[in-house]
């Protein structure tokens, strides 16, 4: 049954010979009579960045805590690499008020590590030197930014970032996704991206997958951008930014 | 009276630390219930012919897995049945202590504790007690906290949660059941929450705080005990009052009800 799994996910990647780090077949999760996934197949395999689109209430957390295995599924599979080591930063996280929590000890939490590397992991991410501060003394960017971090330091083979950028300022956003990409080019990790912020997301990315439900089209961003089911949800405004396929920084997301 | 002193202190170890996480993860009124319920258990060790110290341990055990498996229904609020189950044991408790008889001479020592009466056996039982509870809280502290700050970025990390949190529920069951003969079952809690509620302003991480909380409760331990030796006051209360004074005492003082301030 695994084994099978693994090979239909192959073919379903087929542009890559090497096993994906996380395939998920034909999701199918229903909630108080309302289908929110709907036979869902999605695979990340190792180096790629795919970023997960799609309106509120389209089932994109949803997806991400089945992948996860947080969720069990109604129906399909979902095939982990054997020993995949995930760095996931959420999208929300609420530490209780009543739990003091410097940002050195939330850090170790994922993976004991000395000061030294500590403090270059939140120069990496953009934050000040800050181990000593409390948790909730942070803003909500900087919580987003140490979430990060977290999941960084866990060295990880797949990062899982839901609206990882919550709250940062735009051109920390942009610094952010460079460092992203930058990452994945280093560790050659593979990356899972929800985002809402399509604009700097779509250029920053391999692969769209477009969901409300269902998966409503995948592929690359030029052609995502081109798909009349992307177009309804979002407009024409991403297709004229990616007709010729650059940077754009007009505007703010649909 | 020494006797008196090391069960506390005993008993404070254990409760502290685990205080802590009851605080942190809301458990108090989930405590409360497993209080409720001790009487309960005692009435049960009567009707098997066993010491009630000791039967008390394995059916606290049984009722904390119990709550816990009640507790993933969705049918009403886990509080609400929180309190139908603490009281429903606490009623049931109480008639069956009362048709074993001898219930007017004792009832009073389970409710609020008779720790100057305390035997060389319950000193045992508190030894083991406080090992266990201190054993497994340092074993598995790694994940025990991980799961405590975020469970699911814990699961996501590999963290076994449900068994931290059944780990959690099972040691509260073991301290509730040792605090019976201390502060009585409806004092129980106070040290649980109380002194790590009073660790927190002081604490600037969850190992502080658990720490701290095991200190602050051994102080109100010995001072209660010192004070019901003094005014010939019952000695449950008296560690609970002296410990509430503590927390007080130890709010910022514009939190402070006006008058509220040392006991």
């Amino acid at each position: 049954m695994q084994a099978e799994t693994v090979t239909r996910s192959r073919t379903e990647v087929a542009d890559r010979t090497v096993e994906p780090l996380i395939a998920a077949r034909d999701l199918v999760l229903v909630r108080n009579g309302r289908v929110v996934l709907d036979h869902v197949t999605l695979a990340v395999g190792p180096g790629e960045i795919v970023t997960l689109v799609g309106p509120n209430g389209a089932g994109k957390t949803t997806l991400v805590r089945v992948l996860l295995g947080l969720v069990p599924p109604d129906s399909g599979t979902v095939h982990r690499r054997p020993g995949l080591t995930v760095g996931y930063a959420p999208q929300r996280l609420e530490i209780d008020p009543a739990l003091p929590l410097t940002v050195a000890r939330f850090l170790t939490l994922a993976r004991p590590a000395g000061r030294e590397e500590l403090g270059e992991r939140l120069a990496e991410v953009g934050l000040p030197p800050c181990l000593d501060r409390q948790i909730g003394a942070l803003s909500g960017g900087e919580f987003h930014r140490l979430l990060l971090a977290r999941a960084l330091l866990r060295d990880p083979d797949l990062l899982v970032l839901d609206e990882p950028l919550t709250g940062v300022d735009l051109a920390g956003q942009a610094e952010l996704y460079r460092l992203i990409t930058e990452v994945r080019d280093r560790r050659r990790c593979g990356v899972l991206l929800v985002s809402h912020d399509l604009h700097l997301v779509l250029a920053a990315t391999d692969r769209v997958v477009c969901l409300e439900g269902r998966v409503c089209c995948a592929g690359t961003p030029v052609d995502v951008a081109h798909d009349p089911a992307f177009q309804r949800l979002f407009g024409t405004e991403f297709a004229d930014a990616f007709a010729p396929y650059r940077h754009h920084h007009r505007g703010r997301d649909a | 009276m020494l006797r008196a002193a090391a069960a506390g202190l005993l008993f404070a170890l254990a409760a502290g630390p685990l205080g802590a996480f009851v605080v942190w993860r809301r458990m108090a009124y989930f405590g409360e219930a497993l209080a409720h319920s001790v009487l309960l258990g005692v009435a049960a060790g009567f009707l098997l012919g066993l010491a009630p110290g000791l039967a008390v341990l394995p059916f606290m055990l049984g009722f904390a897995f119990l709550l816990l498996l009640l507790e993933r229904q969705r049918l009403v609020p886990v509080d609400t049945l929180l309190a139908v189950l603490a009281h429903g044991a606490l009623a049931a408790g109480v008639i069956l202590m009362s048709l074993l008889g001898g219930v007017r001479t004792d009832l009073l020592g389970y409710l609020f504790g008779d720790v100057l009466a305390v035997g060389d056996g319950d000193i045992a039982v508190l030894v083991l007690i406080a090992v266990t509870v201190g054993g497994l809280l340092a074993r598995f502290w790694p994940p025990l906290l991980s799961a405590t700050v975020s469970e699911e970025l814990a699961a996501v990390e590999g963290v076994p949660v449900r068994r931290m949190r059944l780990l959690l529920v099972l040691l509260l069951a073991l301290v509730v059941a040792a605090g019976m003969r201390v502060v009585g079952m409806l004092l129980v809690m106070a040290l649980l929450v109380v002194p790590a509620a009073t660790a927190r302003r002081f604490a600037h991480t969850p190992e502080t705080m658990a720490l701290l909380a095991a200190a602050i409760g051994g102080l109100g331990v010995l001072a209660g005990l010192a004070g019901a030796w003094q005014f010939d006051l019952p000695a449950g209360p008296a560690i609970a009052v002296v410990t509430v004074g503590l927390f007080f005492a130890s709010l910022p003082a514009g939190l402070a009800p006006a008058g509220g301030g040392r006991p």
